[in-house]
């Protein structure tokens, strides 16, 4: 309690001048730094911690304010006053912000609910992996990305799964956009080979070790962005880059300088929005107990990292998610994954029946993310939205029908 | 004509062939019917014990035949430590290093092998020994170290192990993180001549091995392969991209080695 009324008469200007980690050794400190926006800043220049949450909840910091103070906050800011909100903070101020960002389809619209179909399979097999994407089409899942995470880092692999998702896409003429989850080298020599890249993925983590322990840099992520760029292949938008991260991936490879695992979390949203992102999510619970223990922890960082992605600007989305070693369970997914719609979580991650057979854990359900959408009356990407109109998958209502009529989409597949 | 919708039970049946993945669920609204709930909060329970129960080492000594067998424990000290303190799970406890110590090589063995537990005690129990043997049988040629038996140990574990025992290559087969479906999956990590504090990035990993994942024969082809580029190229990690085909590996068809990496001896 003590730390947190010292933290709330920190000026905002003292997080400028005394870098967690030393601008000298550290290119996430050079870059958040240098790429600082004074203008977009002065708002805000003369307030402490304490008086930033007291302007971030007031009627003054609406969408457009927040917007514009977005290039004027350091991820080191954001943490620091995230760490003094209640959690109806965290939701009431995320609520606010507005992200939006395109590529086939639009995702972060306001009323908007997008989701990330995650058809991943132990051995990367191409039928299963379809049996699974179609199984989630039919739940309207899949209008953030169609994004799988490969079993195995091997060249050849990912280009099969490209050009099996983008075939599938384009038969069905679905507006949205597919990634396999590889290292952003792997994607790189995938788009050498002529694969059909979509998106580029990568995990990223706040520190200039921490990235190294990845495998990646900030030139790298440069090039990779550029390449995916130079295809093309978005209709209504150029965001080409997919980015993961999540609360004690530092820490776990022993890259954290010292510092809090949420600050170096931030930071790693400092390095995504350098590269105009697609979509960038938290996989909240995955790293396990080592870093979140409970279902509690996974709540309240979930919440952060939400609101410290939307503050700084980022499509943010969240993957619900706990591993089989940590104490929590389906019941604590739901009221996450409640509570972040009403802070208008960009998109969520779903898996066949909230269980992935590839990466062992426990995520958000087809059903899950259908259910929430018809609770709190989101649609999904406006293209998207239309698509499943076009497909015969709604009812008069708008609604995706249990019983779909003989037109729909799983019944075109099979003919 | 028949209504096309009655085909749809039939189509999950079909496509529930190709994947466990829970597909196909029926929808009471928009939620999950009581049945398929209730298998599922089951599962849930089940992988949950896994994580707690203990590896049976004696008995993986036992299949390992005439073997030479060192065991270890990690600095963590019961599992409730160990799933907290992720940096105690990868250094072992002062007994096992000066075990290990007292067994360095002088002449660097080729490989390191290490049995950890990790966190399913199912996937050690039961596909560790058989891995091991079919890694064997591909590594007829190579000078490998004492097999070393680990509990409670973490990946990096392996780093100080093949440090203290002075080898070259580090391959750990390790119980991943159970899931609801699948409760025990083994994954191998190799690493060319780890330190401690070694980068997560300079290792490579072959994952899911179990029954209806990758089998024995094949997941030891792929590290057989990785073994034997990782010695040749004297490197592992993301430089060394994992590119015997998952489907078919073919080891006469090998892509041909980058160039030597330093100019000092170092072919």
């Amino acid at each position: 309690m003590a730390a947190r009324m010292v933290l709330a008469d920190i000026p905002l200007k003292t997080f400028l001048s005394d870098a967690v980690i030393p601008y000298e050794t550290d290119d996430v400190t050079r870059l958040i730094i240098d790429t600082h926006d004074a203008v977009a800043f002065a708002p805000v220049a003369s307030l402490t911690v304490g008086g930033l949450r007291d302007w971030l909840l007031s009627y003054a910091a609406d969408a457009d304010a927040l917007r514009a103070l977005a290039p004027g906050l350091t991820p080191e800011m954001a943490a620091a006053v995230s760490k003094i909100m209640r959690n109806q903070d965290l939701v009431a101020v995320a609520a606010k912000c507005e992200v939006v960002t395109a590529f086939r389809s639009t995702v972060g619209l306001k009323g908007r609910l997008s989701s990330r179909l995650q058809p991943n399979h132990p051995t990367d097999d191409p039928r299963g992996v379809m049996a699974s994407t179609i199984d989630g089409l039919r739940f309207g899942i899949g209008d953030a990305v169609i994004g799988i995470n490969p079993a195995t880092d091997n060249v050849d692999a990912c280009v099969a799964l490209l050009r099996f998702l983008d075939e599938l896409r384009r038969r069905l003429a679905i507006p949205t956009q597919s990634c396999v989850l590889s290292h952003v080298t792997t994607t790189l020599q995938a788009i050498e080979s002529g694969a059909p890249v979509d998106l580029v993925f990568q995990s990223i983590a706040g520190s200039q070790l921490a990235n190294a322990g990845f495998g990646v840099n900030l030139n790298l992520l440069s090039e990779a962005q550029n390449a995916a760029l130079s295809l093309h292949r978005g209709t209504i938008g150029s965001n080409v880059m997919y980015f993961e991260t999540g609360q004690g991936s530092a820490l776990s490879s022993n890259a954290h300088h010292g510092v809090d695992q949420q600050t170096i979390e931030t930071r790693a949203y400092g390095v995504a929005r350098a590269f105009d992102p697609f979509l960038v999510n938290t996989v909240v619970g995955f790293i396990g107990p080592e870093y979140l223990y409970d279902a509690k922890q996974i709540i309240r960082a979930g919440l952060e990292d939400h609101c410290c992605g939307k503050l700084l600007g980022l499509p943010m989305g969240v993957d619900v998610c706990y591993t089989n070693h940590a104490e929590a369970d389906q019941d604590d997914m739901d009221t996450l994954m409640t509570v972040l719609a009403v802070a208008g979580v960009s998109f969520l991650i779903a898996v066949p029946g909230a269980d992935d057979v590839m990466l062992s854990y426990q995520s958000l359900g087809y059903h899950d993310v259908l259910g929430l959408r018809q609770l709190m009356r989101l649609r999904p990407a406006p293209e998207f939205d239309a698509w499943l109109d076009k497909m015969g998958m709604l009812d008069g209502r708008g609604l995706l029908s249990p019983q779909p009529p003989p037109t729909s989409l799983t019944l075109q597949l099979l003919s | 004509m028949q209504d096309p919708r009655e085909l749809t039970p039939d189509l999950w049946t079909r496509l529930r062939a190709f994947t466990r993945a829970r597909i196909g669920l029926e929808r009471c609204g928009d939620g999950i019917p009581t049945a398929e709930l209730l298998r599922y909060q089951l599962d849930h329970a089940r992988a949950r014990d896994t994580v707690n129960r203990e590896v049976d080492f004696a008995a993986i000594e036992a299949q390992l035949g005439d073997r030479r067998i060192l065991r270890v424990h990690s600095a963590a000290t019961d599992r409730s430590l160990y799933v907290r303190r992720p940096d105690l799970g990868r250094r072992l406890n002062p007994d096992s290093r000066a075990l290990l110590a007292r067994e360095h090589a002088d002449e660097p063995w080729d490989v390191v092998f290490i049995i950890a537990d990790g966190l399913s005690s199912a996937a050690v129990n039961d596909h560790s020994a058989a891995t091991f043997r079919a890694c064997l049988e591909r590594l007829s040629e190579w000078k490998l170290a004492p097999v070393v038996l680990a509990a409670q140990a973490r990946v990096a574990l392996g780093d100080e192990v093949t440090t203290l025992l002075n080898a070259d290559l580090c391959v750990v087969l390790i119980g991943e993180r159970p899931g609801l479906s699948v409760s025990n999956s083994l994954s191998i990590y190799l690493t060319w001549q780890p330190s401690v504090g070694h980068r997560d990035a300079d290792r490579n990993c072959i994952s899911n091995i179990h029954a209806d994942g990758l089998g024995y024969e094949h997941a030891a082809d792929k590290a057989f392969w990785l073994l034997s580029q990782a010695k040749r190229r004297r490197l592992s990690g993301i430089a060394l991209k994992e590119n015997a085909s998952p489907q078919s590996p073919n080891l006469s068809n090998l892509p041909a080695p980058l160039p030597a990496l330093g100019e000092n001896g170092h072919p």
